[in-house]
């Protein structure tokens, strides 16, 4: 079938070829390469982020009864691009009183540890940036990265509702991440390897597939990774009608943008890792493995973002019982299971 | 404040002027702080706690209301309502218009509910002159006063579970919504202020395709109840936040004068279409939905069957229809011979009363409003104490307060 990775390889060896007739030291090819696929997955990002910005809300609208966009190119597919457009040209506003640098890199934290992770995301085979042999533990931890950069946006916005809002995101984020790393742990006993490449080969069929032989895994890891993204129910940091935007209250323009992107792009890193440990990645009869990623991940952004639209919020404290609480001994009560009978 | 009686209402607890938040035994008089800069209220915040401005302009606060809260991290100590942004000198502007041209002030008393406003204070120019409404009309204005009290109460369930974060029962309701604003707009031209009632009846018939659209909203609208009820009346996450929250104890609320669903759900079963009726309620069967714990799903669930109930009458009004005239004849120029009236009608959200003292003039010499809304808003310090901002939001959420009613 069409594979992708076909077409990295051929152009790797074309300019491998090409470097070698000039007689251009290796490291240069090891450089030119780098920045090639940097350059496609950065590419990559956005054209996502750009387009679940246009699916989400095409699918609030219909859920709601309405047509989101539809005037700006076919049913309003140009949304997005008009609106980023917008927000660079926006005014750059930074408040008198903040802590600039603080307020200045805060943006940059969180869009830089959104991006990171991609270097272990397995699209289809052979096509992972790099195989790291410890790709879901890089994975769990460039995501935590993420607080340290919503902390700092509270903080430095120098405003009582931003503060509260980054402390209670930070207090979100991290108490999430407990049964979050327990729920994979399973995943992990089962494959035997923290590779992403491995865990999705050893999903080969689909009655291998972890959903199947994990579910109260499955079901752990999507409701903590609901509440990584800050999304509906757990979005009390962006809780509008209460703290107008959270630790977002300050930002305007481009760094407003890139909160923006980075949440839509950590929605997409999330739903693909359900998608890899659990709905067995790229495996799938006679279409592309690409392709089968591609219709997995979007499938649970789907599921992720029906929650949205259809749950009220949870309070804060409720938040945190129902992490510590329930999660967390539901996450403990999989692992154990899992380590006696597997 | 120092003229106001002390000690003869529950809310007289507030500490004297003498304060001023360093000494931690007296905590300092909100009161104070209306009109101080912002530095000054950073500093007398006292100790752990500090005070935070919600509003005017808030995303949930509904309508323009100013609450000043004090609080200790994240809990509610204190909260004051600042009241006035909406107001428009109703009263005052009664005095010099005549009757049939403040008709259409009555509407913007209460925008969401205009044709209650309109019944009321044409009721009670109608007692006053003793004038007797024909039959036909009365049922007219029933059918409108109901379909009115269910719009309210659409909008009153969309804005609730929006400031929940379940932003798709907004649409939902909308969207019935937008059938009663088309049964309006074909009977008197208007979506939300309609100007529909006058002293003797109402201004225009009810249009041929009226009564067979409303007969098929009727039908529509019964199992949509169902439909929002399905989203949220047993979902875990909206009774976590709803359960035993804002407990208003039946007392306070009497103390207090709230009225309509806020009372009724604290257990009083106290109606004015049952107490006192007026119109022709009497000739209608509908229930009164009463609460037990009186929290806030339970303000939620009397609203949800009201509407229910609202459902009933309109249908049962529908049916029974007579033919017959819609006014009865009212000299060109109405002059009320003097005297004073008070009518009281039951509005969306309590109480609505109109205090009309005439001196046989064309025009009104005093309209006194008695709203419904001023009264709940004062006992929402009573209901946050000691409660989170999230809570807050949703219990202010669920007493349907509404801005333009408690300013005029």
């Amino acid at each position: 079938m069409f594979e992708l990775a076909n077409v990295f390889k051929a152009i790797y060896t074309w300019l491998e070829g090409l470097f070698a007739n000039w007689g251009i030291p290796q490291f240069w090819l090891d450089l030119i390469s780098m920045l090639l696929v940097f350059v496609v997955i950065i590419a990559f990002i956005s054209l996502a982020a750009l387009f679940l910005v246009w699916w989400e809300r095409k699918v609030s609208a219909h859920m709601q009864v309405r047509f989101g966009p539809m005037r700006t190119g076919w049913h309003g597919w140009r949304q997005t691009v008009i609106d980023a457009i917008k927000l660079i040209m926006k005014e750059d506003i930074i408040p008198a009183k903040v802590d600039k640098a603080v307020f200045v890199i805060a943006p940059i934290v969180v869009f830089v540890s959104a991006l990171m992770v991609y270097v272990c995301i397995p699209f289809g085979k052979g096509l992972i940036v790099s195989d790291l042999n410890i790709g879901i533990l890089y994975i769990l931890a460039i995501t935590t990265f993420t607080v340290v950069g919503l902390l700092m946006a509270g903080w430095g916005s120098n405003n009582k509702y931003s503060m509260l809002g980054g402390l209670r995101s930070a207090a979100q984020i991290v108490s999430y991440e407990v049964p979050l790393t327990l729920s994979v742990l399973g995943v992990v006993l089962l494959a035997q390897s923290l590779s992403m490449v491995k865990i999705v080969t050893a999903q080969a069929h689909i009655w291998q597939w972890y959903i199947f032989r994990q579910p109260v895994g499955f079901f752990v890891y999507l409701t903590a990774a609901v509440a990584e993204v800050n999304r509906t129910p757990f979005d009390i940091p962006e809780a509008e009608q209460e703290l107008v935007a959270g630790y977002n209250t300050e930002y305007s323009g481009m760094k407003f943008a890139m909160f923006f992107f980075a949440e839509y792009a950590n929605l997409f890193t999330v739903s693909a890792v359900v998608t890899t440990l659990f709905l067995g990645g790229w495996n799938g009869p006679w279409l592309p493995s690409w392709i089968w990623f591609f219709i997995k991940t979007f499938f649970v952004i789907l599921i992720i973002m029906w929650f949205r639209w259809t749950y009220p919020r949870m309070r804060v404290d409720q938040l945190m019982d129902f992490a510590w609480k329930f999660l967390l001994p539901l996450a403990f009560l999989n692992l154990i299971l899992t380590g006696l009978f597997a | 404040m120092s003229d106001y009686p002390k000690n003869k209402f529950p809310i007289d607890e507030f500490p004297t002027d003498e304060t001023d938040g360093t000494d931690k035994n007296k905590p300092s008089n909100l009161f104070n702080l209306l009109g101080k800069d912002a530095d000054t209220i950073a500093v007398t915040g006292g100790s752990e706690e500090f005070i935070v401005n919600m509003g005017p302009q808030h995303p949930s606060t509904h309508g323009v209301c100013r609450l000043l809260l004090r609080m200790d991290g994240e809990v509610i100590v204190d909260l004051v309502p600042i009241v006035g942004y909406l107001h428009r000198a109703l009263e005052k502007i009664a005095e010099n218009r005549t009757y049939l041209q403040f008709i259409p002030y009555t509407d913007r008393i209460d925008y969401v509910t205009a044709m209650i406003c309109n019944h009321g204070f044409c009721m009670a120019l109608e007692k006053l002159a003793g004038i007797q409404v024909p039959e036909r009309a009365e049922y007219i204005r029933v059918i409108m006063d109901e379909l009115n009290r269910i719009a309210s109460h659409l909008i009153w369930l969309g804005t609730f579970a929006l400031d929940l974060g379940a932003i798709t029962p907004f649409l939902y309701c909308f969207r019935e919504r937008e059938k009663i604003l088309d049964l309006f707009e074909m009977t008197c031209g208007q979506r939300m202020t309609f100007n529909y009632m006058r002293v003797g009846g109402v201004s225009r018939d009810l249009p041929e395709q009226f009564i067979p659209l409303a007969k098929e909203f009727v039908e529509y609208f019964k199992p949509r109840v169902d439909e929002y009820e399905y989203i949220l009346t047993q979902n875990p996450i909206f009774l976590g936040r709803t359960k035993g929250v804002g407990i208003l104890p039946q007392k306070t609320a009497i103390d207090y004068s709230v009225t309509g669903p806020n009372l009724r759900a604290t257990g009083l079963k106290w109606d004015l279409r049952k107490e006192e009726p007026y119109s022709i309620y009497d000739r209608f069967e509908f229930d009164i939905p009463t609460g037990t714990n009186s929290d806030t799903w339970d303000r939620y669930m009397v609203r949800i069957q009201e509407m229910r109930q609202a459902n009933r009458i309109v249908e049962q009004a529908l049916n029974s229809i007579p033919e017959g005239e819609i006014k009865t004849k009212t000299p060109a120029v109405f002059k009320p011979p003097a005297g004073e009236v008070y009518v009281r009608v039951e509005s969306t959200r309590g109480e609505m009363g109109f205090f009309i003292v005439s001196k046989g003039d064309t025009i009104p010499y005093r309209v006194k409003l008695r709203t419904a809304s001023f009264s709940n808003l004062a006992v929402l310090p009573e209901m946050v104490r000691g409660w989170k901002i999230a809570d807050l939001v949703v219990i202010f959420a669920s007493l349907d307060v509404i801005m333009p009613d408690v300013d005029r």
